[in-house]
């Protein structure tokens, strides 16, 4: 029969419908998140099911994640949203757990690094039983079928995708070097597990502890590593590492073999006044540290949603995808990158550096 | 909360209305707390201006004061602040849908009676505690996108976005100037004897009570502009045409569900269920309209001219708001079904802090009126209800009326809007 296949898609409708009818204004799911906040078919969530310590400063986290989670490939990374005092911030962290690990769980290590909030928040405060939000796995630090010799070089929590990498894949790579670069021995993040590999032969590490002996520089490969050019090579590290060695690796015309994951905090230096992109529109205009986003907007010929004009309606509000803005009334920052979810008032906020703002 | 009502508003400013958006620059001008000298622009009736004892510095110490008293408090939102705000969001949706699901029984009278109170609750929760504050942004600082102030719809009439124009930014910015804020008796009564009284306005007390019995209703004409629009012929307009479009489909939907879905739901109990419905939107509507009768309308509120709020401080605009409000006092339960809006004066000042904290600046607000000889109306619930219903029938007839023989001299022309 021709309609039975759309039987039940029309009969999910209705009842889809009915729910609908039901819950309004609100929709059914609002409901079912108390009840179920990791069923199949809602926003993506977590729950935590373990926090233990990797060093001093780093701290493994277990997350059972909701039913509509679609695994993820060893490298990716996952965006991790947490509540601090209140306030949903949003990171994203490198996947190390085993790909299948039979009790579905994923895990991620967080390093705690200096006045970083959401790091420091998971290291000291996050406990078994909180709810996080996530955003499905992305990212193409991955090794993508590649089979032969590999060359991987990390940096401290530069480790953590090439864990993951490695906890799924290491008995398919037979030739495998790790470099790994870590301040003393004792804060190298999964050391046992790595070290214990190399007794194994399963591959070879290459550690470099950068209190006593520096900081790696790509010109030490050919002494480190002598077959480095014929090897695929993935890369994790701070910024200035990964510029160097691809300038390296672009000088040899092997620009090609290296794969690299940059994570660093896009850091944002706050001003007064800046460049203001209205990013839909296509309008860019300079403004001072005097002159509300708002009134620029206007200025410029876009066409800003408005309202009272000082701060209390809540009618001119509008994303921030990245740069910092001051509150004109108490001088407090605001600063969004794209990883953020910021919405601004912009009858109040005046440019502290550049702004990307979307409308 | 996921919006099911995607109303397309045109709340940007279209390009005809630029240039006037740049004329209506001084509004900035309540961004700045800085205040030369002091002005009073009278008001018809002859009325003392009620902060003339404040000199300029005072006005500016007195902004700089709020302005740090918010500041404080914004600064310590946290997590008990967060728990809070979802802790009514979890009970007020676990006792609608109780309440509902009893309902479904609704032939027995104890669960009629069990569930239409507990629907009564948790709708009056819903408006105010909720759908008020969330829409007026107190709770956007959480960067949770389902509690935000661009995302929340409410059991109501009319949809949030025209209910957020009409009230955030009219009322809240122009509370209480005559001609501005059409709060001010919602454009169909006279509750200041500054408003020029006209014959229609003694029916008022009968307007006022069926006002209060189909508030929703009367919300959303008002947040459409429904009466200027048919009295002007204006109803062509293209932004009325989707205001009113938006509304119709909120208020079908609403009526669905309400009206049609839970009674059938109730099968045998249909009757039964619907009228439960009807009671429970009557008992928010007489709820809330109270409620916020109370703000503004009770003796002792103030007004303001016309032209007083031009090139208006940051200073002003507080002291405008500290004394066109009304408090209701009471306990925690009151405020709670209030959505705090028994702390109407702190909720002007701050429209935006989360409402919880109210009771928490009430005493400070207080004493600070009293150390710049500033009114702080407040009362019990029953006497300011009271209060504002005796403004509503006393100013159904022109001021200084002292019984039919002045009607009829008003009638013959030799009585006009007599002073106070």
């Amino acid at each position: 029969m021709t309609t039975s296949p759309a039987t039940p898609v029309r009969a999910r409708s209705i009842a889809d419908r009915l729910l609908h009818a039901i819950a309004t204004p609100l929709v059914p799911d609002d409901y079912l998140d108390l009840i179920a906040p990791l069923r199949s078919g809602a926003d993506l969530r977590g729950r935590v099911v373990a926090v233990h310590p990797e060093t001093a400063d780093a701290t493994t986290v277990v997350i059972k994640p909701g039913r509509s989670w679609r695994g993820h490939v060893p490298g990716q990374y996952v965006r991790l949203g947490v509540d601090i005092d209140g306030v949903r911030h949003w990171r994203a962290y490198s996947v190390t757990s085993p790909h299948r690990s039979g009790d579905g769980h994923v895990s991620i290590t967080v390093k705690a690094i200096p006045d970083g909030r959401v790091s420091n928040h998971i290291a000291r405060h996050l406990r078994p039983g909180t709810l996080l939000h996530l955003d499905h796995p992305a990212g193409d630090f991955v090794l993508n079928g590649h089979r032969g010799p590999t060359l991987f070089v990390t940096a401290g929590s530069g480790i953590t995708p090439v864990m993951g990498i490695l906890r799924n894949h290491l008995r398919e790579l037979d030739d495998v070097v790790l470099v790994h670069s870590a301040p003393a021995p004792d804060d190298v993040i999964f050391g046992a597990q790595l070290r214990s590999w190399q007794e194994a032969g399963s591959l070879r590490l290459i550690e470099r502890h950068t209190d006593s002996d520096g900081i790696l520089t790509p010109d030490e490969l050919d002494s480190l590593v002598p077959d480095w050019q014929r090897r695929e090579a993935w890369l994790c590290g701070p910024t200035a590492m990964l510029d160097a060695f691809e300038d390296h690796y672009a000088a040899a015309g092997l620009a090609e073999r290296l794969h690299t994951e940059r994570f660093r905090p896009t850091v944002i230096t706050a001003g007064e006044g800046g460049t203001v992109s209205f990013v839909r529109s296509g309008t860019k205009t300079e403004v001072d540290g005097a002159t509300p986003l708002l009134d620029a907007g206007e200025s410029a010929g876009v066409l800003m949603p408005s309202g009272c004009r000082m701060g209390i309606c809540f009618g001119c509000v509008v994303p921030l995808r990245e740069g910092a803005v001051r509150d004109l009334r108490t001088g407090d920052l605001t600063t969004a990158t794209p990883e953020d979810d910021i919405r601004i008032q912009t009858c109040i906020s005046a440019a502290a550096g550049h702004c990307d703002i979307e409308i | 909360m996921t919006a099911t009502a995607t109303a397309t508003t045109l709340t940007t400013t279209t390009p005809t209305s630029l240039a006037t958006a740049s004329k209506q620059g001084s509004l900035n001008s309540r961004l700045s707390s800085s205040q030369t000298a002091r002005r009073y622009e009278p008001k018809p009736s002859g009325k003392p201006d009620p902060t003339a004892h404040l000199s300029a510095e005072q006005v500016e110490a007195l902004a700089r004061e709020l302005d740090e008293l918010r500041q404080q408090v914004f600064d310590s939102r946290g997590k008990r602040d967060a728990d809070y705000i979802r802790t009514v969001i979890k009970w007020q949706r676990g006792l609608e849908m109780g309440s509902r699901a009893v309902l479904l029984f609704s032939l027995f009278p104890p669960a009629w009676v069990l569930g239409t109170a507990g629907l009564s609750i948790a709708k009056i929760l819903e408006n105010m505690e909720l759908g008020h504050n969330i829409m007026h942004g107190q709770w956007d600082w959480m960067r949770d996108p389902k509690i935000h102030s661009q995302a929340w719809e409410w059991d109501h009439a009319s949809p949030s976005e025209l209910w957020k124009r009409s009230h955030n930014e009219l009322h809240h910015t122009f509370t209480n100037v005559l001609g501005r804020d059409d709060d001010l008796g919602y454009g169909i009564m006279r509750v200041d004897e500054d408003q020029e009284w006209r014959p229609a306005y003694l029916a008022q007390p009968l307007v006022n009570f069926l006002n209060a019995c189909f508030f929703e209703y009367g919300i959303a004409a008002y947040d459409m502009d429904l009466g200027k629009r048919l009295r002007e012929k204006t109803t062509d307009d293209p932004r009325f045409r989707v205001d009113l479009r938006n509304t119709l489909r909120k208020i079908r939907r609403q009526m669905t569900k309400d009206y049609l879905v839970h009674p059938l739901l109730s099968g045998p109990s249909f009757f039964p269920t619907l009228a439960a419905n009807a009671v429970a939107n009557l008992v928010r509507n007489v709820w809330t309209h109270s409620v916020i009768m109370c703000g503004h309308f009770p003796e002792g509120v103030e007004t303001f001219a016309t032209e007083s709020i031009d090139g208006e401080t940051r200073g002003e605009w507080y002291l405008r708001q500290m004394i066109g409000s009304a408090n209701i006092g009471g306990s925690r339960l009151l405020h709670t079904m209030t959505g705090n809006l028994s702390h109407q004066i702190e909720h002007h000042l701050f429209p935006d802090m989360p409402s919880s904290r109210y009771i928490e600046i009430a005493p400070r607000i207080r004493e600070i009126c009293r150390r710049y000889g500033l009114s702080y109306t407040t009362g019990s619930l029953p006497r300011q209800v009271f209060s504002a219903w005796k403004q509503v029938v006393k100013l159904s007839v022109p001021n200084g009326f002292a019984g039919l023989a002045s009607l009829r001299r008003w009638s013959t022309g030799r009585v006009q809007a007599a002073p106070a």
